[in-house]
C-alpha cells in the first residue's frame, strides 16, 4: 500500500488551523453588521463553501472532456472526487443561506434564481451518482458519468440564466449592486479580512478533502485489483 | 482475412484479453472454443467493431479497426444469440430496414432471394414477434447475409434452440451463411463445432491456448484436444 | 468525440446522402412498428389525459386559475408523458439486441442518434396534437395559435434531443426503469421553464417582444444540447 504523502498530512493539519482561524475571524473579529445583526456572520462560510463548490463543479465538467478525449480512468477518479466534495460543500452553502434568509428575508426558502439553481444543481449531481450506481462496468460507468456531468455542467448555468428572466431578490455583494435586492450591505475593512480569509480557508479545506478523496479512489482501485488477482 | 496481433482488452481494471494473436485465411471456418469468461464474446465484439481494442492491431477484410470501422462493417455479417430483429415489424420489413441501413440497391430482389434461402418466403408478411425462436434465428441469418458480407461472425448461435431447431440452423449456417465466406464462430457445443469448422482455436485466460486444423484431429477427438488445451 | 474515425467513416461511404438515408430508415422503422402496435403511442396518450385529469382535481381549474396555469399544466403533462415514450422507444432497441444491429450497420453513429430523436419527436408531437384539442374543449381555451404551436415544437425538440441521449444511457443501467426521469428532469429545466413562459405569453396575448427572450433561450438550448449530444453519442453506445 502506498503511504500517505507528507504534504497531504501537512495539508490536513493546515486545514484544521485555517478553519479555526476563519471561524474566529467570522464570529469574533468581524464587526456585527448594523442592519442584519449577528446572523450576517454566516455569510463568510456561505461564500467560502459556495465558491469552492462551484469551482469543483466546473472542474468536473473539464474532467468530463478530458476523460472523453483520453479515456484515461484517472480523469474519472478526479471527477468523482470533485463532484462528491462539491456536493457536500454546496449543500452546506444552501443550509447556511437558509439560516441567513430566515431573519433577513423572513423565509427559509424562496424561488429566487440562485436558490433554485442551487437546488437544481444538487439534484443534477445526485442524479449523477444514481446513474453511476446502476452501472457495474467501471469503464462504462466512467463514460456515462463523464457524459452526464458534461450535460449537467452545461445545463446548470443555462438554468440560472433562464430563471434570471424573472426578478431576483438575492443580494449581489461582490461586483454590481442590484437596487431591488434585499439584504445587501457594504463590507468594512475588517469584514473584508474575514471574508477573504474565509475564501482562502475553504479553498485549502476543499483541496485537502479533494486530495484525500482522490487518494481514496486510488486505494479502492488497488483493492479491486488485488481482489482480481486473488480470484484469478 | 482476419489478422489480430497482440490484442489486449481491459474493462476498467479487469484484463479480459491479454495479447491474443489470431489469423484467419480466406475461406476458413474457425470455431473459437473456451470456458465461460474466457473472453470469447468480447473477442468477437472487437472483431465486429462493437468494442474497441485497448491495445494491439486488428485487421478485418483488409481494413484496420477501429479507425476504418465503417469499411469493416460493410463487409461483415454477425449472428448472435440475440436475433437483432424488431418484433413489431414483419420479416420482410426487418430485412428492408437493414437493406436501407446497408445501402443495398435493388433491395426488393435481394430480400426475396434471402427469404427463400432461409426458407421463410411464405412467412414474409408475418410479424417477427409471432415467430418461434428457431425461425427468428434463421431470419437473423438472413439479415446477416443480406449485404453479402465476406466475413461472418457467429456468437453462440445455438443458444436457446432445441434439437430440431439446431439441426435446421446447422443446415442454414452451412448452406447460406458459411458458403464461400470466412467464418469465426464461438460455441459451447463441441459436437456442432466439430461438424462445421475447419479449424479449432481454444481461448483460455485471455489468450489462444491451442489451435488445430480439422484434418489434424482424429475423428471424435475434439473433446480430448479441448480438455488438454485447458489443462495446459 | 473521435474525430478521426468519423472522418474516415464519412470518406469510405461513396454514396451521397447515405447519412440521410440511414436517418430516414431508422425513422421509417420506428413509425412502421409503432403504427402497427400503437403501444407507445396509446400509453403516452392515455397517460397524458390522466395527468390532465389529476391536475383538474389538484388545482381546481376554475375559469380564473385556468388562464394562468394552462401552460404549466400542458408542459408538466408533456414532460411526464415524454419520459414514458423515450424509455420505451430505447428499450425496444436494447431488448432484442437491436442496438447492436444498428451499430453494425456501416453508417455514422450520429445517424442513429438523429433517427431516434426524430422518431421520438414525432411520437411526442402526435400525442401533443391530440392533447391540445382535448384540453381546448375541456377547458374552453383556444390552444390552436401558431405561436403556441411553435413553442411546443421548439420545446419538444430540446426535450427529445436530450431525452434520446439520456435514455440511451439509462437503458444500459441496472435501474433502467426508474432512472430516466431522474436524469432528464433536472437538465431540461431550462426547456420547461422557457416553454412555460413563452406559452403563457402567447395565451395571455402579450406583445412579441416579451415572448422573444424565452423563445430565443429555447432555440439556444436546442442548438447547444443537440450539438453536444451529437458529439458525445458515440461514447454512449460504443464500448
Amino acid at each position: 500500500m502506498q503511504s500517505k504523502p507528507l504534504t497531504l498530512t501537512i495539508l490536513d493539519v493546515l486545514s484544521i488551523i485555517v478553519l479555526g482561524i476563519s471561524t474566529y475571524l467570522a464570529l469574533f473579529f468581524a464587526p456585527t453588521e448594523r442592519v442584519m445583526g449577528e446572523v450576517q456572520r454566516v455569510f463568510y462560510f456561505h461564500i467560502g463553501t459556495a465558491w469552492t463548490a462551484l469551482m469543483g463543479f466546473i472542474l468536473a465538467a473539464v474532467f468530463s472532456v478530458a476523460y472523453l478525449v483520453t479515456k484515461n480512468l484517472k480523469w474519472d477518479r478526479y471527477q468523482v472526487a470533485a463532484i462528491e466534495v462539491s456536493l457536500v460543500f454546496f449543500f452546506l452553502t444552501i443550509v447556511l443561506g437558509s439560516i441567513w434568509a430566515r431573519p433577513v428575508w423572513n423565509t427559509w426558502w424562496t424561488w429566487d434564481p440562485r436558490l433554485t439553481t442551487a437546488a437544481v444543481t444538487e439534484l443534477i449531481y445526485i442524479a449523477y451518482f444514481m446513474l453511476r450506481q446502476g452501472i457495474d462496468d467501471p469503464e462504462r460507468r466512467a463514460r456515462f458519468g463523464a457524459v452526464y456531468a458534461l450535460i449537467g455542467g452545461l445545463s446548470a448555468p443555462i438554468t440560472f440564466f433562464a430563471i434570471r428572466l424573472f426578478r431576483t431578490i438575492h443580494p449581489v455583494v461582490i461586483g454590481g449592486a442590484n437596487p431591488e435586492a434585499e439584504g445587501g450591505f457594504a463590507m468594512t475593512a475588517d469584514m473584508r479580512v474575514a471574508f477573504f480569509f474565509a475564501l482562502f480557508a475553504f479553498t485549502v479545506i476543499f483541496v485537502d478533502l479533494y486530495w484525500n478523496r482522490i487518494r481514496l479512489g486510488e486505494l479502492q482501485d488497488e483493492v479491486e485489483q488485488l481482489k482480481l488477482k486473488v480470484t484469478m | 482475412m482476419i489478422t489480430v496481433k497482440k490484442l489486449v482488452k481491459r474493462f476498467g481494471l479487469k484484463t479480459v484479453l491479454r495479447g491474443v494473436d489470431f489469423e484467419v485465411q480466406p475461406g476458413e471456418f474457425v470455431a473459437l472454443l473456451g470456458p465461460n469468461g474466457a473472453g470469447k464474446t468480447t473477442f468477437l465484439r472487437i472483431l465486429a467493431s462493437l468494442s474497441r481494442p485497448s491495445l494491439g492491431q486488428v485487421t478485418v477484410a483488409g481494413h484496420q479497426l477501429p479507425h476504418e470501422a465503417a469499411a469493416v462493417r460493410a463487409r461483415l455479417g454477425v449472428v448472435s444469440h440475440l436475433p437483432l430483429l424488431y418484433g413489431d415489424l414483419t420479416a420482410e420489413e426487418n430485412l428492408r430496414f437493414y437493406a436501407r441501413m446497408y445501402g443495398i440497391a435493388d433491395s426488393q430482389l435481394r430480400i426475396t432471394e434471402v427469404l427463400e434461402m432461409v426458407g421463410l418466403e411464405n412467412r414474409r408478411h408475418d410479424l417477427v414477434r409471432t415467430f418461434s425462436r428457431g425461425m427468428q434465428q434463421r431470419l437473423a441469418i438472413g439479415r446477416a447475409v443480406l449485404h453479402d458480407p465476406e466475413v461472418m461472425l457467429f456468437d453462440e448461435p445455438y443458444t436457446g434452440l432445441d434439437q430440431d431447431a439446431s439441426a435446421m440452423l446447422d443446415e442454414v449456417l452451412k448452406t447460406v451463411a458459411a458458403k464461400g465466406r470466412t467464418v469465426v464462430m464461438t460455441s459451447h457445443d463441441l459436437a456442432r463445432a466439430e461438424d462445421l469448422a475447419t479449424r479449432f482455436d481454444i481461448l483460455s485466460r485471455g489468450v489462444i491456448a491451442a489451435s488445430a486444423k480439422h484434418e489434424e484431429l482424429q475423428n471424435s477427438n475434439l473433446l480430448s484436444f479441448y480438455k488438454e488445451a485447458l489443462a495446459a | 468525440m473521435n474525430i478521426t474515425e468519423t472522418r474516415t467513416a464519412a470518406a469510405s461511404q461513396p454514396r451521397q446522402g447515405s447519412f440521410i438515408k440511414a436517418v430516414s430508415a431508422v425513422v421509417w422503422k420506428d413509425l412502421q412498428a409503432e403504427f402497427r402496435s400503437r403501444e407507445l403511442f396509446s400509453a403516452m396518450l392515455v397517460f397524458s389525459l390522466l395527468i390532465i385529469l389529476i391536475f383538474n382535481f389538484a388545482l381546481e381549474l376554475d375559469v380564473k386559475t385556468r388562464q394562468s396555469v394552462t401552460s404549466g399544466v400542458l408542459w408538466a403533462t408533456f414532460a411526464f408523458a415524454g419520459t414514458l415514450g423515450l424509455n420505451r422507444s430505447m428499450a425496444i432497441e436494447k431488448d432484442r439486441g437491436c442496438m447492436d444491429g444498428l451499430l453494425l450497420a456501416p453508417v455514422d453513429r450520429s445517424a442513429i442518434y438523429f433517427g431516434k430523436v426524430i422518431s421520438n419527436l414525432m411520437f411526442m408531437l402526435i400525442v401533443e396534437v391530440i392533447v391540445l384539442p382535448v384540453y381546448s374543449v375541456l377547458y374552453s381555451i383556444n390552444l390552436f395559435q401558431p405561436g403556441l404551436l411553435l413553442v411546443i415544437l421548439l420545446g419538444s425538440i430540446g426535450y427529445a434531443g436530450v431525452g434520446t441521449l439520456l435514455s440511451a444511457m439509462s437503458v444500459q443501467t441496472r435501474t433502467r426503469d426508474i432512472l430516466l426521469p431522474i436524469l432528464l428532469f433536472p437538465v431540461v429545466i431550462p426547456v420547461i421553464l422557457s416553454a412555460v413562459k413563452a406559452s403563457g405569453g402567447y395565451l395571455e396575448g402579450l406583445p412579441f417582444e416579451e415572448i422573444l427572450s424565452p423563445l430565443s433561450l429555447l432555440i439556444a438550448y436546442d442548438i447547444i444540447f443537440i450539438a453536444v449530444a451529437f458529439m458525445v453519442f458515440d461514447n454512449v453506445v460504443e464500448e
